[in-house]
């Protein structure tokens, strides 16, 4: 089958929906009111609460939410065929994502943009809200141990990557200083930044940069680690006009080019999607796809670090509350032609279907570097420029996704340890230093606790990181739901979601608990019970609050 | 051809509008946020005196107290006291 149509049924899909859907839940379930004074005007400062042109705010939204889990999410659920990961994301992004991320923002603007834990202390319960917390921590945790791997991994890979991903830091933060002080104008400052990007992502083949098999006693993977946990520590120290902001803004164009050239290569190649739709023989070792599917893949479907977005800045920027909709539900759908996008790579970006099956040879195998191969592949055949220079836009595309997060995942972790420091009352913890080598430690343990002195082996956290993204988006659903029974409106529309996450979540842990058992990895054995009880605690939020609001409001109707 | 050098600078004042929107919107508030720090630092020193911190340049910034006035009720919620700190005038 061509790629084409498989391109367009999913676009087609997501357009209905952001059409239709997401009409019909703004008009008859969220109720949007365009003469509702948003708090981006009711609190004013020219600080947090600006109203922002909505597709400016869209580009922000999409972008701090497309990283490189909707790209990495999907390169590996493809094990299992095209089929599932496709459908998983087409309907996921209309029927949970876009909800969700759409319900986030709009609860968040009707409660004075007060964000999503704050909020489920007040409509849920302060105990959810300690939860809350706990999850959000897991969540970064892992998301920067993950990604750590993901950049080493393709770093070693592709060496000609290598002076792209870190020529963009010194790119990145000489634009922030020639902007700081205002030396010229931003469009100037772009049109050169962005070209020398795609300069050294040209020259990248002509010199490629690799570490030494051992350097010293650790492994070039584990290097690569600790040079990234090194950046990162420094990274989240900096102001962030030196380095966050640039970078963030250069990673936003280059999402967009990404996106541009790969849709447009499929146009032009039409390459025959060689994955079969169902895999009838997966590996050996490859859990079932019910319910591994729905956790490998979360960002690109649902996931819950789009809530915690939508209600910290998104909502504060909201000009009027039915922009909401096209922020939020299209953000997703932003999200979901990404995720699309990886799954056309890794399944028709490979010449037979035995190639394929050689780089799928495990679970976990494919991933990253399968996206990075098959769609270098398309865009050479598309744009006819070399397969080395594509790859290498490729892997500099997904390092670039994975670092960015990482820098913000660091500098988030550090205000938890300092809200901690702040409510335990130690003073030490809530300097920037300690706390900043709290967040990295913590990250490096897991890291390296997983995958042992090689540090390569952490892919293995990444069903778990599906598990705690989607608790959050549960967690999030539940507040939903929750107001909109205060307010008596239908609540199938997130119930439904949020009954399917929980099930698939607590599902997916139970096995997987059982694979680390008789692998005897008790590292992670630890950290899947650890998750197991959140997401037990969660459930039992869910059913108690739902129930005590159901009740409350059938005795009122009385 | 006036008109279309017209139409041009139009189109790049857009541009450069949006793009600075994109740049800057995402980090509004940090940005400002750091910058109300140094500000709220800068008041210390400038009010110092008045508060029994001796201030070798109070010759200096004694001209500097009337325009920073304006700032005072705000400056002095923001650092956690409830009235003004100050004997002599009051804010509130």
């Amino acid at each position: 089958m061509s790629a084409i149509i498989l391109m367009l049924l999913g676009l087609g899909g997501l357009a209905l929906g952001f059409v239709f859907y997401s009409r019909f839940i703004a008009e008859k379930i969220y109720q949007l009111d365009p003469d509702f004074r948003t708090p981006a005007h009711e609190f004013e400062d020219g600080v947090d609460y600006v109203p922002t042109n909505k597709v400016v705010l869209w580009g922000h939204h999409f972008t701090s939410v497309a990283g490189a889990a909707p790209i990495v999410g999907p390169a590996v659920a493809v094990i299992w065929g095209w089929g599932p990961a496709f459908l998983w994301v087409v309907i996921g992004t209309i029927f949970f994502a876009g909800v969700h991320d759409f319900g986030a923002i709009w609860a968040s603007t009707r409660n004075k943009a007060k964000s999503m834990g704050a909020l489920t202390g007040d409509v849920v319960s302060a105990r959810a809200r300690s939860i809350f917390m706990i999850v959000i921590f897991l969540v970064l945790l892992m998301v920067n141990a993950v990604f750590a791997v993901v950049i080493s991994n393709l770093l070693i890979a592709y060496p000609s990557a290598v002076l792209a991903v870190w020529g963009t830091i010194v790119v990145a933060s000489i634009i922030g200083v020639v902007i700081y002080q205002q030396y010229t104008s931003l469009p100037l400052v772009t049109v050169v930044g962005v070209l020398s990007l795609y300069l050294m992502v040209g020259m990248g083949p002509v010199v490629p940069i690799e570490l030494p098999e051992m350097v010293g006693p650790l492994s070039n993977s584990a290097t690569w680690i600790l040079i990234l946990f090194a950046y990162a520590f420094i990274a989240s120290m900096l102001p962030v006009w030196v380095l966050l902001q640039p970078r963030d803004y250069i990673n936003g164009i280059q999402l967009f080019v990404g996106l541009g050239v790969m849709y447009s290569a499929v146009l032009i190649a039409s390459p025959t999607i060689v994955a079969p739709m169902v895999n009838p023989d997966v590996p050996s070792g490859t859990p079932s796809l019910i319910p591994l599917l729905f956790v490998t893949i979360a960002c690109g479907a649902i996931s819950g670090f789009h809530g915690l977005v939508a209600s910290g800045t998104t909502s504060k920027q909201l000009d009027r509350e039915t922009d909401a909709r096209f922020v939020g539900y299209f953000g997703s759908v932003g999200e979901g032609t990404l995720a699309l996008a990886a799954i056309i790579a890794a399944t028709a970006g490979f010449a037979t279907l035995g190639e394929w099956e050689a780089v799928y040879a495990s679970f976990g195998a494919g991933g990253v570097e399968a996206f990075v191969a098959g769609g270098a592949s398309i865009i050479s055949q598309g744009w006819g420029m070399s397969e080395e220079v594509a790859a290498t836009l490729l892997a500099v595309m997904a390092c670039l996704f994975a670092g960015t997060t990482m820098d913000t995942g660091i500098r988030l972790q550090r205000y938890i340890f300092q809200e901690w420091g702040e409510i335990y009352n130690q003073a030490w913890m809530k300097r920037s230093l300690p706390a900043t080598s709290l967040a990295v430690g913590a990250c490096l343990l897991l890291a390296f606790g997983a995958g042992g002195a090689e540090g390569a082996g952490g892919m293995l956290i990444w069903p778990l990181f599906g598990t705690t993204n989607q608790l959050l988006a549960g967690l999030t659903l539940l507040v939903i739901t929750v107001i909109l029974i205060q307010k008596r409106r239908p609540i199938v529309y997130t119930l439904v979601p949020l009954i399917f996450l929980l099930v698939m979540t607590i599902f997916a842990l139970l096995v997987q608990l059982r694979t680390f058992f008789e692998a005897g990895d008790w590292f992670l054995f630890f950290v899947d019970i650890l998750v197991l009880i959140a997401a037990i605690l969660v459930a039992l939020e869910c059913s108690s609050t739902l129930r005590h609001h159901y009740q409350a409001m059938r005795s009122q109707s009385r | 051809m006036p008109l279309d050098r017209q139409t041009i600078a139009e189109w790049l004042r857009k541009a450069t509008y949006v793009a600075e929107e994109v740049y800057s919107a995402p980090y509004r508030s940090a940005i400002a946020r750091a910058k109300r720090d140094e500000e709220d630092l800068f008041m210390l020193m400038v009010f110092s005196e008045m508060m029994g911190v001796p201030n070798p340049a109070s010759y200096y910034t004694l001209e500097l107290q009337p325009l920073l006035l304006e700032r005072f009720h705000d400056w002095h919620r923001r650092m956690g006291m409830e009235h003004s700190p100050l004997d002599h005038f009051k804010c509130c």
